[in-house]
């Protein structure tokens, strides 16, 4: 029999397994226990904010808050560190894996906030942010980014928002108008690539989840409609089609070519514009240094990006930070407290000043807009309403996995319709609702 | 995961085992059935049981408690979450760790693109497979037949696309290949074509840098078995006027073969594990996950997504398979010509 050698051989290598393996049976993955569970109120308060391209004047806002909160409270030491953001998401997960050398106090991305929740990584603080006297002022979409089931689990940092960038001289040499309504904005595109065709019209990209929202939202689609704590997609509906179709007919020869824009997200759009490359984009306000460091510094302006109907603007995407108190912090008072003092008025005033963040409460907003009318356009647009993501720790899975790019770029690279594409999406969508809850 | 890393690892440690097997085992077909007749240095014992009790397994023990604790325990580990519920929230304590059975594999299985990403690595790692060994082979006979200088040169470049690590590779493939700025587009003149857009046109990006940087192994590997082909054999092919092609397949291959099997082998295991270039070359998969292979695919639910006990199963798959590939093809050889 051929196999009698082999089988002998294999013998003692599988022996050796078995055993590994029923001396092993007792180490089963572990879990971390985050129920921090005192409450001390002197020692050293850990916080982690995140490392900006210039980070110097972020860093000398934050060491006032930090100086005069030392002051305030005697025996208390404040350790700042900044992450580097490329690297947040394993850092943050490491906290909550190893509550010992975790921080108190954590600056982190908003559409992160559900998903925090879930992994029991974030403490309630529902009771101190309603007590506390400003919040009444913060901004209701921003408010909405640190709830999750009613209750909240932090402090709106500043928010981040997308509007239309575009090239007053060559608008001005094509002799076009700033266009007012979505098809306007579609058709100047196209002339402007007709007219440069070294040039994309509006430069958009497949993997541009954030620039494609405004279009959805503004055909009147949804992502997903929340039904009793838990989510159904509607990215299928008929409105939201007609959104996913105006977006994807931007790609092509006659504006975007798909073989170089399908594969393009956000910053690659930016950096287009920025050199000179697109009459038009789709950026945020925190995109402004990029540009203004860019070929086109002084030959632009931006207007918020166009709803469907005259008049209208289009739904952007409330993008921005939070902090947010951890739940295995052993100086929970004191952490609430320092929360509160990084995320005053005072300090996201003095945190425009130095790095352009927007504000995210509405008064304060008001007077920076006074102060730099580049931030009028974006204001306007949180003004008239700006968007969320589903408040669901199925999102960060979602976007994990290219749900919504593998859609647009299905779409744009004609492999699928927009129905058949947006019905996968769909299906992707609930699976991940449903699994993640 | 790269193949800066696992590459000087896989070369000494698998490499030596089936070679040192195959190479003795010289014995003539008839007596393959008897109980392992001449394996290893002391052939001629007449019983196993009489070779030396436990001091072969203390002189193994360091060998296997390495082992035991690098290669074991983790496979051990990785099979048990991939039987669990085991998202972030588990890891840091939000939700209670739940066993599944074989809920993460059904759900795997269930998954469609999980089929059509298997069937893409299985071609995508094939084609790697052949070309480079294809690749390899023809340099390493090129090296026996060129004079010092120019095998000098050879030998060098070749070591110096081994040196490079996989990412770096990868991100100047891309940019020798770019649309706007790639000399590789002006000088075919194809204007600003996009190597990455199409599926095979990326799929045929990415494995003429997998072939670059994995062809020196083998041909460095190929052309040390050929040094050591006595001058004899080839002197006497050529007198009779057998072509170069001849000689290779009749005489150099069979006298090759264990190394060619172990080369095989490895590759088939690199290129199934492609995942540095993947992820670099089609930023993470390409559009619309076109060029998703089991590596990445595995990455994007495990790691991107926090879906650990998925992930895992897939990292059980992808053992199974490769287990299965590599005993299959043993035995297949094994069968063909028992001097493997």
């Amino acid at each position: 029999m051929k196999l009698a050698p082999l089988s002998a051989r294999m013998a003692a290598p599988i022996a050796a397994l078995v055993v590994a393996g029923l001396t092993a049976t007792a180490c089963a993955p572990e879990s971390s226990d985050n129920s921090g569970g005192k409450d001390e109120k002197s020692g050293t308060l850990r916080v982690w904010l995140f490392q900006e391209v210039t980070n110097a004047p972020k860093e000398k806002v934050v060491d006032g808050v930090v100086t005069a909160f030392e002051k305030a409270h005697k025996g208390t030491k404040v350790d700042v560190q900044y992450i580097p953001v490329e690297t947040r998401a394993e850092k943050i997960k490491a906290a909550f894996n190893d509550p010992k050398s975790a921080p108190d106090l954590i600056e982190y991305g908003n559409t992160d906030t559900a998903g925090y929740v879930k992994d029991g990584g974030l403490a309630d603080v529902s009771e101190e942010f309603t007590d506390w006297s400003e919040s009444k002022d913060t901004d209701p979409t921003a408010k909405q980014s640190v709830t999750v089931d009613g209750r909240i689990y932090g402090a709106p940092y500043f928010v981040g928002v997308r509007a239309l960038y575009y090239r007053t001289d060559i608008f001005e040499d094509l002799d076009l108008e700033v266009p007012k309504t979505q098809a306007e904005l579609i058709s100047t595109a196209k002339k402007i690539r007709q007219a440069k065709p070294d040039l994309y019209g509006l430069a958009v990209g497949g993997a541009y989840t954030y620039g494609a929202m405004p279009f959805i939202w503004s055909n009147g689609g949804e992502l997903a409609e929340g039904k009793g704590g838990s989510y159904a997609s509607t990215i299928d509906s008929a409105e939201a089609q007609k959104g996913i179709k105006a977006y994807t007919s931007l790609f092509g020869d006659d504006n975007c070519p798909a073989a170089k824009c399908a594969g393009m997200g956000g910053n690659d759009t930016v950096t287009a514009f920025a050199s000179g490359k697109a009459g038009m984009a789709i950026g945020g306000d925190f995109s402004h240094a990029a540009i203004e460091a860019g070929k086109v510094k002084g030959k632009y302006k931006v207007v918020p990006l166009p709803g469907v109907k005259s008049g209208e603007i289009a739904p952007a995407f409330a993008g921005g930070n939070n902090l947010g108190v951890l739940k295995s912090t052993t100086h929970r008072t004191l952490a609430v407290d320092l929360m509160e003092q990084l995320a005053s008025k005072k300090t996201q005033g003095a945190l425009f000043d130095a790095m352009g963040f927007l504000p995210t409460f509405t008064d304060v907003r008001k007077d920076v807009a006074k102060r730099e009318p580049f931030v009028e356009p974006f204001v306007k647009t949180l003004g008239s309403g700006a968007k969320f993501v589903p408040a669901s720790p199925a999102w960060s899975q979602i976007d994990a996995s290219l749900v919504l790019p593998t859609m647009f770029q299905e779409v744009v690279s004609g492999r699928k319709g927009v129905e058949a594409a947006s019905k996968d999406a769909a299906k992707k969508m609930n699976d991940a609702f449903s699994s993640a809850g | 995961m790269s193949r800066m890393t696992d590459r000087p690892l896989a070369v000494s440690a698998p490499g030596p085992a089936p070679a040192a097997g195959p190479v003795t085992k010289g014995s003539p077909a008839g007596t393959a059935q008897a109980p392992r007749p001449g394996r290893g240095p002391s052939a001629g014992r007449r019983s196993p049981l009489a070779r030396g009790g436990w001091t072969p397994w203390l002189y193994l023990a360091p060998a296997l408690v390495v082992i035991g604790g690098l290669l074991v325990y983790p496979v051990y580990q990785l099979g048990l979450i991939s039987f669990l519920e085991y998202t972030q929230a588990q890891v840091s304590g939000g939700e209670p760790t739940s066993f599944e059975g074989f809920g993460n594999y059904a759900a795997l299985f269930r998954d469609e693109q999980f089929w059509q990403v298997l069937l893409a690595t299985v071609v995508f790692a094939g084609a790697c497979v052949v070309s480079t060994l294809a690749v390899g082979c023809a340099l390493a006979v090129l090296l026996t037949r060129v004079r010092a200088l120019p095998r000098l040169a050879l030998m060098l470049a070749a070591l110096g696309a081994w040196a490079t690590p996989a990412v770096t590779g990868s991100t100047v493939w891309l940019l020798l290949f770019d649309p706007d700025f790639g000399p590789v587009n002006r000088v075919l003149g194809l204007g600003d074509h996009s190597w990455t857009y199409g599926r095979y046109s990326a799929f045929a990006l990415v494995l003429l840098e997998v072939v670059w940087c994995s062809f020196p192994f083998v041909m460095v590997t190929v052309y040390a078995g050929i040094r050591a082909v006595p001058s004899e054999v080839l002197e006497a092919a050529s007198l009779d006027g057998a072509s170069q092609w001849r000689i290779w397949r009749s005489v150099l291959a069979p006298m090759l073969r264990p190394i060619l099997v172990v080369v095989t082998i490895q590759s088939v295991i690199w290129d199934f594990k492609v995942f540095t270039q993947i992820y670099v070359m089609t930023n993470g998969g390409g559009i619309a996950g076109q060029n998703l292979v089991l590596n990445v695919y595995a990455y994007q639910k495990a790691f991107a997504s926090s879906q650990y006990g998925l992930g895992s199963a897939i990292g059980v798959v992808m053992l199974l398979i490769l287990l299965a590939v590599t005993l299959v093809y043993l035995r297949l050889l094994r069968r063909q010509g028992e001097e493997l």
